[in-house]
């Protein structure tokens, strides 16, 4: 029976949701999904809920610190003494590099940013990946014995299985030393109070039509009352009204929220690219003719101006009677 | 400082790409090829460092004989010298590979990458690399200052940012803003023209992944297009509330 072992990223104590996600897109690929976390997790009943049967600490006193060579070289060590052959990783920040480095350490396969993945009738592994800004799906398949795959965050649901037992835990003790660790994590500096596009459920962004960075008021308070992130395009990041961290696109972020709502925003292709993920695609624009309305849900023809007060207003309406 | 900046050859973000019809090629016929845009980034960075530090800056690419294209705007730009290494068939492990066995050879101190090539988005190759040599790697850099062999990096992550601490050698990738690229100028564009190229034969290894299939994405998009009077704007909300649920 093959092993499938999905790395858990934690902050300060706390599993980061796309690794709950990891956890369910595991379960549909073995029975017996092992959880893998650097020092004990604050919650072990929380990975059995999403579907780890087991749960390895991997502790020693290099990691205290992160740091993405020792991590890899930890990991590397348990996948070969517990012949796992699958390896997940949540494709954030961290997995994204992380992934790659534990898959040359393995002689692994990498396969980057999976949308969906399943076994082909063989109980092969296939993985779908989205090529040149997702105008191409490609599928691929491993050709060695291990896999390491990234998974998008948000394209995979977090699922809780229906009864869950505690997880047996087990502590694994890898052989580092500071050869091992040449890079190091020293410092993580919170934006404190903002919301960011890759973490959030709704994001709500604004492009040129906005007209000037002191409108981008009315993209906040319409993030605010949706409980959103806001975003941009890199139109209005280049002309310099809002931070590189919020661009959305093929040199932005890749984001995939529940709702992606697009103001002012044409839907160039390299904006798609970022976003065309979104589970609900809504948008405000007044040419209705705008790309960005080929790939909506939901659409409004109008001035930006004149519908977002109006939206903020039913919104706010809609939260307060909880209807 | 021996500084190697790797760069892609792309097709052009805004170029139409299709799928043959039983799904097991591409269609790529008249795209147009462009330097991977964060690349820019990634040259332009290696010509600062050498400007603190000294040293010489090669650009190297691994791709067809017309990337040659792509070494002669790094060389306007300002880098020593440029390798091309001619193979279109290697997949990311057999490119990573390439690129790692010509660092080795030059005794590269600092390799700099883009964050990600836009062809396959794939942002594996830093990694990669840094792994095959048994050196650090940071991806995704947005800042990088170098004293003596110490390296201190930032990077942008989920809701904040990391401070990063590594020493030389090291494989950095880059992300926009760490720099403003140069535009080359004129006389040093007509200079690179006949400037040499050198050619370094690829190893073959053993592809780790197939591609199976292609094809194109499937929009399955309700469509729904209102106007903007109040009762359509109700509409709107109530969609989002109740039909998609998302509110
Ligand atoms: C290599 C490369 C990479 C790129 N990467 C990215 C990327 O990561 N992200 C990105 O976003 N772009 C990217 N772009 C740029 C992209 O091609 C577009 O230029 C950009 O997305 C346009 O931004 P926009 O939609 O805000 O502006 P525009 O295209 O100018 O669109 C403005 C829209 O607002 C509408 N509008 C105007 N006034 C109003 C109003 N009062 N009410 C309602 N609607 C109104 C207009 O009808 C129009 O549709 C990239 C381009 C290249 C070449
Ligand atoms: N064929 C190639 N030749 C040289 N450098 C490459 C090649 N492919 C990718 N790179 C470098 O690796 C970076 C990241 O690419 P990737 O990991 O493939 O998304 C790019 O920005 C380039 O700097």
């Amino acid at each position: 029976m093959s092993t499938v072992a999905v790395y858990i990223e934690q902050r300060e104590g706390i599993v980061k949701r796309p690794s709950l996600e990891a956890l369910t897109a595991a379960r549909q690929l073995s029975p017996h999904v092992v959880a893998v976390c650097i020092s004990a997790p604050g919650d072990a009943s929380l990975l059995a809920r999403y579907g780890a049967a087991e749960v390895v600490t991997i502790e020693h006193p290099l990691l205290q610190q992160y740091s993405s060579q020792a991590v890899a070289v930890a990991l590397a060590q348990y996948v070969r003494s517990a012949e796992v052959t699958t390896i997940l990783i949540a494709g954030t920040a961290q997995g994204k590099e992380l992934a790659p480095r534990l898959a040359v350490l393995i002689e692994a396969a990498y396969i980057p940013d999976c949308t969906e993945l399943d076994r082909d009738e063989h109980g092969k592994l296939q993985a779908k990946h989205p090529l040149f800004a997702g105008k191409v799906i490609a599928t691929m398949q491993p050709l060695t014995e291990r896999t390491v795959v990234t998974l998008r965050p948000n394209m995979f649901t977090a699922r809780a299985v229906e009864s869950s037992s505690e997880p047996t835990i087990t502590q694994f003790s890898p052989t580092l030393s500071e050869e091992d660790r040449k890079v190091v994590v020293e410092q993580v500096v919170r934006n404190e109070g903002k919301l960011d596009v890759l973490e959030a459920d709704i994001i709500v962004s604004g492009g040129r039509g906005m007209k000037g960075p002191e409108n981008f008021v009315l993209i906040e308070q319409l993030a605010n009352v949706l409980g959103a992130a806001v975003g941009a395009s890199r139109a209005v990041v280049d002309a310099g009204w809002r931070p590189h961290s919020e661009q959305v696109g093929q040199t932005g972020k890749t984001v995939s929220p529940n709702l992606y709502l697009a103001c002012g925003i044409s839907g160039a292709v390299q904006h798609l690219a970022g976003m065309s993920s979104s589970k609900v695609i809504a948008a405000i624009n007044k040419d209705k003719d705008a790309p960005i309305f080929k790939v909506a849900d939901y659409g409004i023809v109008g001035d930006v101006f004149e519908v977002i007060p109006k939206l903020i207003e039913r919104i706010a309406a809609l939260k307060q009677t909880g209807a | 400082m021996t500084i190697l900046v790797c760069i892609s050859y792309v097709p052009d973000t805004a170029a139409k790409i299709g799928v043959t019809p039983e799904g097991t090629g591409l269609v790529l016929d008249g795209v147009k090829y462009i330097l991977n845009p964060y690349d820019e980034f990634a040259i332009e960075e290696a010509l600062q460092q050498r400007e603190k530090h000294g040293g010489k800056v090669i650009a190297l690419t691994v791709g067809p004989e017309s990337a040659k294209e792509i070494l002669r705007t790094a060389l306007a730009m300002g880098v020593d010298s440029a390798t091309i290494i001619p193979s279109t068939s290697l997949d990311s492990f057999g490119v990573a590979y390439n690129i790692a066995a010509y660092a080795r050879s030059i005794g590269a101190d600092l390799i700099l990458l883009g964050r990600q090539s836009i062809d396959h988005d794939s942002f594996q190759m830093a990694s990669t690399v840094g792994a095959m040599l048994g050196i650090p790697s940071i991806s995704v850099v947005s800042k990088l200052e170098i004293e003596g062999a110490t390296v201190r990096a930032e990077r942008d992550i989920e809701g904040g940012k990391e401070i990063l601490t590594s020493s030389l050698p090291i494989v950095i990738s880059v992300q926009k803003g760490i720099n403003t690229p140069r535009y080359p100028k004129l006389p040093d564009i007509m200079k690179a023209k006949s400037k040499p190229i050198d050619t370094v034969e690829p190893q073959s290894v053993q592809p780790r992944v197939a591609m199976v299939r292609y094809a194109t994405p499937q929009l399955k998009r309700r469509g729904i297009i209102l106007g903007d009077s109040d009762a359509d704007i109700a509409e709107f909300v109530r969609l989002l509330h109740e039909e998609a649920k998302v509110i």
